[in-house]
């Protein structure tokens, strides 16, 4: 996943490899679970997938499967939540936030269902199997759904604290995991539950805006460009929705290059939530968004396809040295 | 309430909804008429819920599938004392919470409906509380019959009898039409109770304009272990002569001429009915 000079550099930082979120995302819900009869668990043949084997011989009275019917899976989640259960929808991004969208829209959100959709091996999880299993579509539709918290967290530490935060929540919520083993970027457990970014490297040359599995690249980038005597700042961004519009004007003002990174379209993903924001403030300042480009994504597992758009720290550093420099190509 | 007494309110129900729909300029007059019966024995005879209970988590819970109807709906509700029945002279005004389709922002309302295909899941996980609960809630939807070509539907009652939801029940408006036409032309969904069947509920075919025949479906004890599915067989436009079984009913709203014709026809029935007691 990393080239020989960024392992050298995960090294250099110390970084601890952590494990999956899917899988931190699955114990946590069992150890909620445990002590909360009413949290309910629902899969779509994806138990699995979701890594709720565990959870699912632990408390079989605890999940229900519907079957591969993910419109089902949305509509039962809904029911669950609008009569006294505290239900995760649990299904693979790709699938949860297309084939039931509507479900999503009208039982969940606008019916205001305490619910959690939970998309499993999001993003270019899949790698190699092809756009059908894809979720690079799903910030930018559920953005545009009223009354939706959309969560999609950086490291292991975060997804423990969105999932409490996800299961404690009194309203619709959607958690985005990956399926790679990611590393521990914060040395304690966050907070998330005022949706704030997380400063995890503090500079004012220029500011990387990064959530999800993206996050680790941006902040190996940071320290490349500490040796060459640029400070950047890096801040994660786990909730997209609400966006965090402090954090994200104080780096646009104060930094004199902004970049977003996020393993999704660069059309209506966390890219564009940070440029609406900074723009609608009236600040200027030279700005990139990095993800999938509008094109039918390369084949190749997860860490190919971030090396080839540029998501890993050597195309990153570039990237900021370019924009910096105020090469228009960046 | 008498079944006669569900009659003559029925009288009242149909010009209190046909004066809604006027004053909203919208509303979907004919499935509206084909599931007022089916509402009032819900509501009056069936439901054990009230208007005090709707927070009562060992209610019964109602999903209007068909959010379409709403209209209807709301004059149920109102006439039970859900809210005021003056609240249903704003129905899709500006500003209102009374949408063209259910919300919950509305005492009584469960779900926030109106696209198709969405109830039924809903109702299976409402059971599915019930039963991990071991509440003594039943669950009821209705559904309409055009509204069946939407797959999820199937997918909801396949999960309805491998679940052995025996405290669902899904009521079929059975009015033959949509929007387009016949049902049966448009997209036909032939053999019914075979269908019902073959996925593992128990099926139950009503006249759905019959108060006894629907009080007695709809309260009979659930067959163990098996959905109960009820085909009410219904009249698109029901009690308005002009407007039965006329596909533009389905979301036509009268014209004055038309609303003072449907008067005159819903004063004859109530005078008849009237009659009967007096008798």
């Amino acid at each position: 996943m990393f080239t020989t000079e960024a392992q050298a550099m995960i090294a250099r930082l110390g970084l601890k490899k952590g494990r999956a979120n899917l899988e931190v995302f699955a114990d946590t819900l069992q150890e909620l679970a445990t002590a909360d009869r009413n949290i309910i668990a629902v899969t779509s043949d994806s138990r699995g997938s979701g890594k709720l084997g565990p959870y699912g011989q632990a408390l079989p009275k605890q999940i229900v499967e519907v079957g591969i019917a993910e419109q089902n899976l949305v509509g039962i989640t809904a029911g669950l939540a609008l009569s006294g259960k505290k239900s995760f929808g649990v299904s693979p991004g790709c699938f949860l936030t297309a084939r039931s969208l509507e479900q999503i829209k009208n039982d969940v959100c606008y019916s205001n269902a305490p619910a959690v959709l939970v998309g499993i091996s999001s993003g270019v999880s899949y790698g190699a199997l092809g756009s059908t299993h894809h979720s690079l579509h799903d910030f930018a539709v559920l953005r545009a759904i009223n009354n939706l918290t959309i969560i999609a967290p950086a490291d292991n530490l975060e997804t423990r604290a969105a999932v409490r935060y996800a299961a404690a929540a009194k309203r619709p919520v959607f958690l985005r995991f990956g399926k790679a083993a990611m590393y521990d970027l914060h040395a304690t457990d966050p907070v998330l539950n005022e949706g704030r970014a997380l400063t995890l490297r503090d500079g004012n040359d220029v500011a990387f805006i990064a959530n999800g599995e993206t996050v680790v690249h941006a902040l190996l980038a940071a320290e490349a460009l500490a040796a060459v005597g640029i400070n950047a700042r890096v801040l994660s961004l786990p909730t997209i929705k609400p966006l965090d519009t402090a954090a994200v004007l104080a780096a646009a003002r104060e930094c004199r290059a902004l970049i977003t990174v996020e393993e999704h379209s660069v059309h209506g993903g966390l890219g564009e939530a940070v440029a609406s924001a900074v723009l609608s403030a009236g600040v200027s300042v030279p700005f990139r968004i990095v993800g999938m480009p509008d094109e039918d994504t390369v084949t190749g597992a997860q860490a190919d396809i971030f090396g080839h758009y540029g998501i890993s720290m050597e195309g990153l550093r570039d990237l900021a040295q370019n924009l910096l420099r105020g090469n228009s190509k960046g | 309430m008498t079944d006669h007494d569900l009659a003559l309110r029925a009288v009242k129900l149909r010009r209190r909804f046909l004066r809604l729909i006027v004053d909203a300029g919208a509303g979907h007059t004919g499935g509206g008429l084909s599931s007022m019966d089916i509402l009032q024995v819900l509501y009056r005879r069936v439901l054990r819920v009230t208007p005090d209970t709707v927070k009562d988590p060992n209610r019964d819970r109602f999903v209007q599938s068909k959010g379409h109807c709403v209209e209807a709906l709301y004059t149920v509700l109102a006439d039970c004392g859900y809210f005021e029945e003056a609240a249903l002279e704003t129905v899709c005004h500006y500003q209102s919470p009374f949408v063209g389709h259910p919300t919950r922002k509305i005492r009584g309302i469960e779900v926030n409906t109106g696209a198709l295909g969405h109830g039924l899941p809903i109702a299976v996980g409402m059971a599915l509380t019930a039963r991990m609960d071991e509440a003594p809630t039943r669950v009821f939807t209705l559904m309409g019959d055009g509204e069946l070509a939407e797959g999820s539907n199937w997918e909801a009652a396949q999960a309805a009898s491998h679940y052995r939801l025996d405290r669902l029940v899904a009521i079929l408006d059975h009015n033959r039409l949509q929007i387009t036409g016949k049902t049966r032309d448009v997209m036909s969904n032939e053999p019914l109770a075979d269908k019902w069947r073959a996925f593992g509920w128990h099926v139950c075919p009503v006249d759905g304009h019959d108060y006894a025949a629907l009080t007695e479906a709809l309260t009979a004890p659930p067959p163990e272990g098996q959905p109960l599915c009820i085909i009410a067989e219904t009249v698109k436009g029901k009690g308005i002569s002009f407007m039965e079984n006329v596909g533009k009913w389905h979301h036509g709203v009268p014209s004055p001429a038309e609303f003072a014709q449907a008067m005159v026809e819903l004063d004859a029935a109530d005078a008849a009915l009237s009659k009967e007691v007096s008798a």
